[in-house]
């Protein structure tokens, strides 16, 4: 789960790292009274959206009166933000973050994440801040400095003086560095989060290190014990389709191609998708009814692949395992005609009685085209599409 | 032969009184030998009842004491799962195998370096399968987990992944080609687990009874290609291996900082070309996985 920088300020202070004073708003009005409560010559009016490049986007501006605020407010403010991670559409900015200026002296990064290969938590800082980490990754890995934190011991005093020092920090700064980098960790840790980055962190002209930006990503299988973290989800944000999958407890993802698909299992989700690209198409969607797939489960399935204007054909795959190829045909069955299904369907089925299964799609006496393996349905549904 | 169970396995299965566990644990006692694998249950607030004629014990230390367990299943939610797992490692268990899908990943990080610290200091080392796994099966021996039995058939080929589903696609397609399998493992798709793809093909190497093994992966991580790399130096067998997540989008899952700590490698077009270079045989059709193997004996 994602949240908003002006969120993600708000768990680090809470956790002891210092960022600017700013105020959240949603108007234009709003914008410039948090201007006048904040006092000061420079504000930045910052839009709000779970997508990072923002600045680049037009998204990011920095005011040096009222008029200005209000006048870069209403730009903002509505806009549909294009940065490189929203895809070609970009998301309509709907929240602003109104903080007081920063006297940058340098920009640096920092992050925590966890780490598969050393089941650890690594913390991540750099001299090359404010820019695209990927690219510092890319051109020039050396620039990135790395620490394994065990979490049975934390983030030690050693350890985050290595960061502080290895990215370069200003001298006079490192003790409140090494604080911050202390209550970063301890921060990434409480809120079982997957990601924490602060990009930039800098060094201001009297020593003070802020974070200027703020990004978080919640591990999913945490958050029955966030409530906290929980409340600050916001649904704008999030793809409406994958909101309603979710209530079914199906896991949907919307992709650009025509072909829907209806898979049991999340590595033959993929496998199918992959199997449709191979053979000429595109997938419309992931989606994997899970384990239980129910009547209900499969018909609300059908509904949402269906909502999707460019979907022309569907393919559902199902390798019946505990669950029963009979159980998944009445239930295609069901979801075809509730939905008046007037696309082609091919349906692959294999495992525990399959020959009942297709038996009843054959009684069904509905055009549903039937296949034995995952090739097999790939060809015939991209076929049928054409 | 076959990896890490037979039909002698002595199993405790943690989680057994509740609906998931029920259900599973009457299924694999059905299953070839499993009336005389499935030796115990636990449960602290049922120990001295009996479920499917399985003595419930108060803990995983008694029920190992009194039975010989020395593997065991769990299906405890995932709140409890965890601290289930150390249960396990601090009775000296050789495997516990976690089903339980959804653990916190910072509940995994904590038990997996306690697990090594234990290790480190000498303790007895526990094996972990999962979690987020459908378990393992000797086929026509022992099946722990919540795979469908009836698709396996004995025999000699190695199945390795960590999707589920995939796994017994794989497995119905050898069998549909009269290919039996040694042992199918089934690692877990969650990010921090126990053991990987390059254990268990150490495993297979090591196993007299595999002449071949499938090993399916998918996008995120670096286990796939460490296989590989391993596999290349010393795998005496022939392997076919698929990646699922072709068509995957990029940063759906996972921030742009964790694609960076994995250096970009681990897309699944990046893994088939490790997994190419190693000497596996690749598909991108996962529908040719089992006859692709056929063709390599």
């Amino acid at each position: 789960m994602k949240i908003h920088e002006y969120q993600g300020k708000q768990i680090l202070k809470k956790f002891g790292v210092t960022v600017p004073r700013g105020i959240h708003c949603t108007t234009v009005d709003d914008a410039v009274k948090a201007a006048e409560t904040l006092g000061g010559k420079v504000w930045v009016v910052k839009a709000q959206i779970h997508a990072g490049g923002r600045g680049k986007g037009g998204g990011v501006k920095v005011a040096t009166s009222l008029e200005k605020v209000r006048e870069y407010a209403g730009q903002i403010l509505g806009m549909q933000l294009i940065t490189h991670q929203t895809g070609p559409e970009g998301q309509k900015v709907r929240n602003l973050l109104i903080e007081e200026g920063a006297d940058i002296k340098h920009e640096y990064y920092v992050a925590a994440l966890t780490d598969r290969a050393t089941q650890s938590v690594a913390m991540m800082a750099s001299y090359e801040g404010g820019m695209d980490i990927e690219e510092v990754a890319h051109k020039t890995p050396e620039k990135i400095i790395k620490v394994f934190i065990n979490p049975l011991v934390g983030l030690t005093d050693e350890q985050a003086l290595t960061l502080a020092k290895g990215m370069g920090m200003n001298e006079a700064s490192i003790p409140q560095c090494v604080e911050t980098l202390k209550n970063l960790y301890t921060c990434y840790m409480e809120t079982d989060a997957s990601l924490a980055e602060i990009n930039p962190l800098i060094h201001e002209g009297d020593g003070t290190v802020k974070a200027l930006d703020a990004k978080f990503n919640f591990d999913s299988n945490a958050l029955y014990r966030q409530p906290e973290i929980v409340a600050m989800r916001d649904l704008d944000e999030e793809d409406a389709d994958e909101i309603e999958a979710s209530k079914f407890d199906l896991a949907y993802i919307s992709l650009d191609g025509n072909i829907g698909c209806l898979v049991n299992g999340a590595g033959l989700a993929m496998a199918t998708m992959d199997t449709i690209k191979l053979f000429g198409a595109e997938p419309a969607n992931f989606l994997d009814v899970g384990g239980g797939a129910t009547t209900e489960k499969v018909t609300e399935a059908f509904k949402i692949m269906l909502k999707n204007p460019k979907v022309k054909g569907i393919l559902v795959n199902i390798f019946g395992g505990i669950m029963r190829c009979d159980t998944i045909a009445t239930g295609v069955v069901a979801a075809a005609r509730e939905t008046h299904l007037s696309v082609p369907l091919v349906v692959r089925m294999k495992g525990t009685n399959e020959e009942i299964g297709k038996q009843i799609l054959k009684d069904s006496g509905l055009p549903i085209i039937s296949a034995d393996s995952m090739a097999e349905a790939a060809t015939k549904i991209v076929e049928a599409v054409k | 032969m076959s990896i890490l169970i037979n039909k002698d396995t002595k199993i405790v299965t943690q989680g057994i009184t509740g609906k998931t566990g029920q259900f599973h644990t009457e299924k694999c006692i059905e299953y070839a030998n499993g009336k005389n694998c499935f030796v115990a249950g636990v449960n602290p607030k049922k120990a001295g009842e009996k479920i499917f004629d399985v003595p419930i014990y108060a803990s995983v230390k008694e029920a190992a004491a009194e039975t010989g367990a020395t593997v065991s299943v769990i299906y405890v939610p995932p709140p409890g799962a965890a601290a289930a797992i150390w249960e396990a490692v601090e009775a000296d268990l050789d495997l516990a195998i976690c089903i339980t899908e959804g653990i916190p990943v910072r509940d995994m990080l904590m038990v997996r370096n306690k697990m090594k610290e234990k290790e480190a200091k000498g303790g007895k080392k526990t094996l972990l399968l999962g979690p987020n796994c459908p378990g393992l099966i000797t086929p026509d021996e022992v099946k722990i987990g919540i795979m469908p039995g009836h698709i396996h058939k004995k025999g000699r080929i190695g199945v390795v992944s960590r999707s589920g589903t995939l796994t017994y696609e794989a497995v119905g397609q050898l069998t549909e080609l009269g290919l039996g399998q040694s042992s199918a493992v089934g690692i877990g798709g969650d990010p921090i687990n126990g053991l990987k793809h390059i254990d268990v093909m150490k495993m297979f190497n090591d196993d007299p009874d595999t002449d071949a093994v499938i090993m399916i992966g998918e996008i995120g991580g670096p286990d796939e290609a460490e296989a590989a790399q391993w596999c290349k130096a010393n795998m005496k067998k022939p392997i076919v291996g698929f990646i699922a997540g072709v068509t995957a989008p990029a940063g759906k899952r996972m921030g742009h900082a964790g694609a960076l700590i994995s250096g970009g490698a681990d897309t699944a077009d990046a893994k088939l070309a490790i997994m190419e270079e190693c000497g596996f045989k690749v598909t991108r059709n996962p529908s040719e996985m089992a006859k692709l193997l056929k063709a390599m004996l």
